[in-house]
């Protein structure tokens, strides 16, 4: 019964805009960013590397390798300050969490394109 | 003594605010509690509210309290607390649930009795340090509490030497929460951060003093 009612005040806090992706994807974020008064939207993209969490918890990792150096940021799925999420790319991969991407540079990490 | 309320606390989320930061919080179930008994100056010496939480059985109230019961004219309750009055109008029988209290974004107090975690020693329940590292010849020192006092005077160790024992299952209070939102329909308060206790364990929330 308690669990029902944390799912209650969950599900209050989810958002049915978020498209189906998962790990291995590319995606390109749009996020809201707040500088003083004004507002405005800041692309991110990237491959996820990671999901994590359940519930409004729920995080997702994106990589990408920004002038040469890796840039990895966390996204709370939820988050009101994501406006959009395009999947550009469907990566097939072979496991759920592809941390070993950080150890690799080049062709070495490249990731196949279909859906598993 | 303080305005508040009864509740039983659910689990732990998050939530997000407009500006989209995330906050942990505590669901509480706060159903209206009901009102068993009217404290007044002129026949207790002091004034105060008892509220009740959740049933309790008809086989599992003893003779008095049917009695104390019948005279609020509510059915045998659970859980009983007395709190300062937030109405005058207040009569036995009457409901007083969060929203008549609370207001969202106010601070408030949350008692509740911890987690019982047995017998612990000093390093767990007081945040000793334990004694040295875990090597050099070292043997088995690492959690212990080290010395408990001086040798022929006063030969004896002071009264009140943090020693270990049984930790835990104790009143708590955690002050200055943030109500971040009242469901009034679900009976249902949500409180910024942790609160004591269990899931399904009784809480008592407060108005800060």
């Amino acid at each position: 019964m308690a669990t029902d009612m944390i799912n209650l005040v969950e599900a209050t806090q989810m958002r049915d805009d978020i498209p189906e992706f998962g790990s291995g994807d590319t995606v390109n974020v749009h996020v809201r960013v707040i500088e003083g008064e004004k507002e405005r939207i800041q692309q991110y993209q990237g491959v996820v590397i990671a999901l994590k969490g359940s519930g409004t918890r729920r995080t997702f990792t994106v990589r990408k390798v920004s002038n040469g150096v890796g840039v990895e940021r966390i996204f709370p799925i939820f988050s009101p300050r994501i406006a959009k999420i395009e999947v550009v790319r469907e990566g097939s991969v072979r496991r759920a969490k592809l941390y070993y991407l950080r150890d690799r540079r080049g062709k070495s990490a490249r990731i196949k394109e279909g859906r598993r | 003594m303080s305005i508040g309320i009864l509740g039983k606390k659910l689990g732990m989320t998050s939530v997000f605010d407009d500006d989209g930061s995330q906050y942990p919080c505590t669901v509480i179930d706060v159903t209206p509690n009901v009102v068993t008994q009217i404290r007044t100056v002129e026949k207790d010496g002091y004034s105060a509210v008892q509220l009740s939480y959740g049933d309790r059985k008809d086989k599992h109230t003893t003779k008095p309290m049917k009695g104390h019961f019948e005279a609020a004219g509510t059915a045998p309750r659970r859980f009983l607390t007395e709190f300062q009055s937030h109405s005058e109008e207040l009569s036995p029988a009457d409901e007083v649930s969060a929203a008549d209290i609370f207001v969202e974004g106010e601070l408030i107090d949350v008692s509740g009795t911890s987690k019982g975690k047995g017998f612990q020693g000093v390093v767990k329940r007081h945040g000793f340090a334990g004694v040295g590292g875990a090597t050099h010849g070292q043997h088995n020192r690492q959690r212990a509490p080290g010395s408990i006092g001086a040798s022929s005077w006063p030969s004896r160790v002071v009264k009140g030497m943090r020693m270990g024992g049984r930790m835990g299952n104790d009143r708590v209070t955690v002050k200055n929460l943030r109500v971040i939102k009242i469901l009034a329909d679900q009976n249902l308060i949500l409180v910024s951060g942790a609160v004591p206790g269990p899931t399904n364990g009784l809480v008592e929330l407060r108005k800060k003093k």
